[in-house]
């Protein structure tokens, strides 16, 4: 049994909200100069442009890509031979998200009572995390700071069992056009199909967290990811919406099997400024 | 001059321009602009998000003066992130347009010039904007890095309780923006998605 101190794991998720606030992966800026290589339309090029500027200057100067740094997304895997030691787990990842917020000079977006006083929790807290339990005796933290543009064009629906890849789609690009310039294209469209619905959107958002341009790993999958990702690019949205050729830098999709009455999709959209961090202890 | 020489039979890309505006805005401004102009703005703008847009609502339906003279103004949609030591905002890009909508016509009646946001607006408040004249301008939404170094002054003017939300006064200094709905019915975003659709196939 391996013992790894909560302090540990506060001070990493610290460390991961500001590193994940301020610097893009390098997949996504990869992705990002593609997009910028392929796209047709001149006022696309230029909003991309800028977004490739962003992404340089926000690195060099540790500053915020973007104001909306978001809700915070913690995913845990944790190893069935850790044993978290010296105090409350989800009071650690809390204290990890306070000081990376208030030392990363960080937006704090969160706020309570959500139907009603909306006051700002002030420090980001709480986290929305998910947790799973693997195999071994490490834990890997990923950190998703997703911003509320693109989380709040998410869709969720349970089709008729026999709607098959046809439905799918009309759903996604459904999805995607009425998103509109709000969700912040070009997007990575995760997509949940399978399972329950609370299930299905977890998928559909831990699809997120797949490096862009890392094949699904099952072909039948890959190939209807590129169907869709060709779809999406034909509907003409472009970058903020400007009209253009890249919608989408990914398609990523995850599965489940589901129950013999149900069909459950959902789409969890990520803006361009797909920000994620993680660290393995 | 063209913003890029023409291709692909976009219209827009032949009519764009590129061009520098200082603020409030002209009345020649506003005849001049068009959809999908790129237009870098200098000078002052208030900011405010949905906060501050239903209190503006709630002073002008009460009769009460606001707590800025709106009448020619542009309004920026952006809640910034806190100042690092040493600077004078944080990262400052747009925020998403369409939760103004239902606060935005009474701001056009009290005199508001023109809006800067992402994202596209309703059909009745785009033709509000005809209407009254005024121009919806798009930022690039999740480049508030680079945004934020063409802010040179800011100043907390209104509802400071707000925090993020809070209302200031903006000074731009070249800031880059796009227009999206100018006064004669140009909309970027339904045109720009109707010159790239490729049809099903």
């Amino acid at each position: 049994m391996r013992e790894i101190h909560v302090d540990t794991i506060r001070d990493t998720v610290r460390t991961l909200c500001i590193d994940a606030a301020c610097v893009l992966p390098d997949d996504v800026v990869g992705a990002l100069q593609t997009a910028r290589q392929r796209e047709e339309s001149p006022v696309a090029v230029k909003v991309l442009d800028q977004i490739l500027d962003n992404a340089d200057l926000a690195r060099d100067e540790m500053l915020p890509l973007c104001q909306d740094t978001g809700t915070t997304v913690l995913f845990l895997d944790i190893g069935q031979d850790v044993h978290v030691t010296g105090g409350d787990l989800h009071q650690a990842l809390a204290e990890g998200v306070n000081a990376g917020y208030g030392e990363g000079h960080l937006r704090a977006s969160m706020v309570d009572r959500p139907f009603s006083a909306r006051t700002n929790t002030k420090d980001n807290t709480p986290p929305i995390v998910h947790t799973e339990i693997v195999l071994g005796d490490r834990v890997r933290i990923q950190v998703m700071p997703k911003g509320g543009g693109c989380e709040n064009m998410s869709r969720f629906t349970i089709m008729l069992p026999g709607a098959g890849k046809q439905g799918i789609t009309d759903f996604v690009l459904r999805t995607v056009d009425e998103s509109g310039g709000n969700s912040c294209p070009p997007l990575i469209v995760g997509l949940g199909v399978g399972g329950t619905a609370e299930h299905a959107m977890y998928i559909a958002k831990r699809a997120l967290t797949r490096k862009v341009g890392d094949p699904n790993p099952d072909p039948e999958q890959a190939e209807f990811e590129a169907e869709l990702l060709k779809a999406v690019n034909a509907l003409g949205v472009g970058a903020q919406a400007v009209g253009g050729t890249q919608t989408a830098l990914a398609v990523h999709m995850n599965t489940h099997p589901t129950h013999i009455a149900s069909l459950p999709v959902a789409v969890n959209l990520q803006c361009h400024s797909a920000r994620l961090k993680e660290a393995i202890l | 001059m063209p913003l890029c020489p023409p291709q692909g039979g976009n219209p827009l890309s032949e009519t764009a321009v590129e061009r520098q505006i200082r603020l409030p805005l002209t009345e020649e401004d506003v005849s001049t602009l068009h959809t999908g102009d790129y237009v870098f703005l200098t000078g002052p703008v208030y900011t405010a998000r949905d906060a501050a847009h239903r209190r503006l609502n709630e002073a002008l339906a009460k009769r009460d003066e606001l707590p800025i003279d709106i009448r020619g103004q542009v309004l920026y949609y952006v809640g910034p992130t806190p100042a690092k030591p040493g600077q004078i905002i944080g990262s400052a890009g747009p925020t998403t347009a369409e939760r103004m909508d239902g606060f935005t016509v009474p701001l056009l009646d009290a005199g508001l010039r023109g809006a800067i946001g992402k994202g596209g607006r309703s059909p009745e408040i785009a033709a509000a904007f005809k209407e009254h004249r005024a121009v919806y301008f798009l930022a690039v939404g999740g480049a508030g890095a680079l945004l934020s170094k063409q802010i040179s002054e800011v100043e907390v003017v209104a509802y400071e309780d707000l925090g993020t939300g809070a209302i200031r006064r903006l000074e731009l200094d070249g800031f880059p923006v796009i227009v999206c709905n100018d006064i004669h019915g140009g909309d970027l975003l339904r045109d720009g998605k109707a010159a790239w659709r490729k049809s099903a196939g």
